[in-house]
């Protein structure tokens, strides 16, 4: 591909780039720059979880600083999950506090200089196609096939397949709209930061930390909260109403 | 008709610069949800947290469609897809 290095030949420098190159059975594939990082951020997260597991196993009855802080991410994480899914949040609670972990490290690794893994549209994507694939394969769990059909069919009734299409179209949206929202959002702030840095110069001195707060911490954030939120309700409107 | 490579690139940075119109839409759709939320809050202060993390879900929601064009400006000036094929 072109773009890997377009890019790099102006001061300002926001695409991924390739680092070294190998050959996947006949392929051309590389290593890139969103790799580095989420490797990076991946070492982060295991060296905190390793930790983490360690003390809690000692687990003193009067907790410790550390061991109040990993107590209470359990807790705001566990009580996130239970106020959306409600008795659906047993099953999805070690899922969704994993992917809000590690996509809000991805966001606010911006801050440690590197390139966010979550600006490459090819770790987004992935995300929004496990989203995609917990909706169907709730769907097909908890319902029939013929409730399915009369719920793709829905504002006409079901011997009237005209919206089908339409309906099938709709679905196919949420993955590729998750995923975007995410990718988008993440690379306007790395864009952002990267014109600051690049076309002032010695004038960025100080002052684009306010940007930092507002770009990496904030929007990642909030985007963080976003996407599990959007997942959770999905998948809880997947399964269906309570009976 | 041949065009040369800076007639192209001029009229990628026009495209980009109005695919980022499309900024307007989500700017209104988000003004209209804050001002809803902060008469809700208003109505029933008690609720605040909630009414506060159901406006930032729907106004993300809203925002994604100038997100894509965003997007499509990012794609015009970075990627240069217009380029591809032209020397």
């Amino acid at each position: 591909m072109q773009f890997m290095v377009l890019a790099s030949d102006s001061a300002v420098d926001v695409m991924a780039h390739g680092i070294f190159k190998y050959s996947f059975f006949g392929h051309e594939a590389w290593i890139t720059t969103t790799h580095v990082s989420i490797f990076f951020v991946m070492l982060i997260l295991i060296a905190f979880s390793i930790i983490g597991g360690i003390v809690i196993r000692k687990g003193a009855e009067v907790p410790g600083t550390f061991q109040n802080i990993v107590e209470l991410i359990v807790e705001k994480l566990d009580g996130m999950v239970e106020g959306t899914m409600g008795r659906n949040a047993v099953k999805y609670r070690n899922y969704i506090s994993t992917i809000f972990i590690f996509i809000l490290f991805s966001n606010i690794s911006g801050l440690l200089g590197l390139r966010p893994p979550t600006a490459d549209y090819g770790v987004t994507l992935p995300l929004g196609i496990v989203t995609f694939t917990l909706i169907r394969f709730n769907q097909f769990k908890y319902h029939k096939p013929k409730e399915i059909w009369a719920d793709m069919c829905s504002p006409l009734p079901p011997w009237l397949p005209i919206w089908f299409p339409i309906n099938v179209i709709s679905e196919l949206a949420v993955p590729i709209s998750l995923s975007l929202r995410l990718f988008a959002n993440v690379l306007s702030g790395t864009i952002m930061m990267a014109l600051v840095y690049g076309l002032l110069k010695w004038f960025a001195a100080v002052w684009p930390a306010a940007l930092h707060v507002y770009f990496d911490l904030f929007s990642g954030a909030i985007q963080t909260y976003v996407f599990c939120m959007l997942t959770m309700t999905y998948v809880t409107n997947a399964i269906g109403g309570e009976e | 008709m041949e065009f040369n490579r800076e007639f192209i690139l001029g009229c990628s940075a026009i495209g980009a610069g109005l695919a980022v119109i499309a900024g307007i839409g989500p700017g209104v759709g988000q003004g209209i949800a804050a001002g809803h939320a902060a008469a809700a809050v208003g109505r029933n202060p008690g609720a605040k947290s909630s009414i506060t993390s159901t406006m930032l879900l729907g106004q993300a929601v809203a925002e994604t469609t100038g997100l894509y064009g965003l997007l499509i400006a990012f794609l015009l000036l970075f990627l240069k897809p217009l380029l591809w094929g032209v020397n």
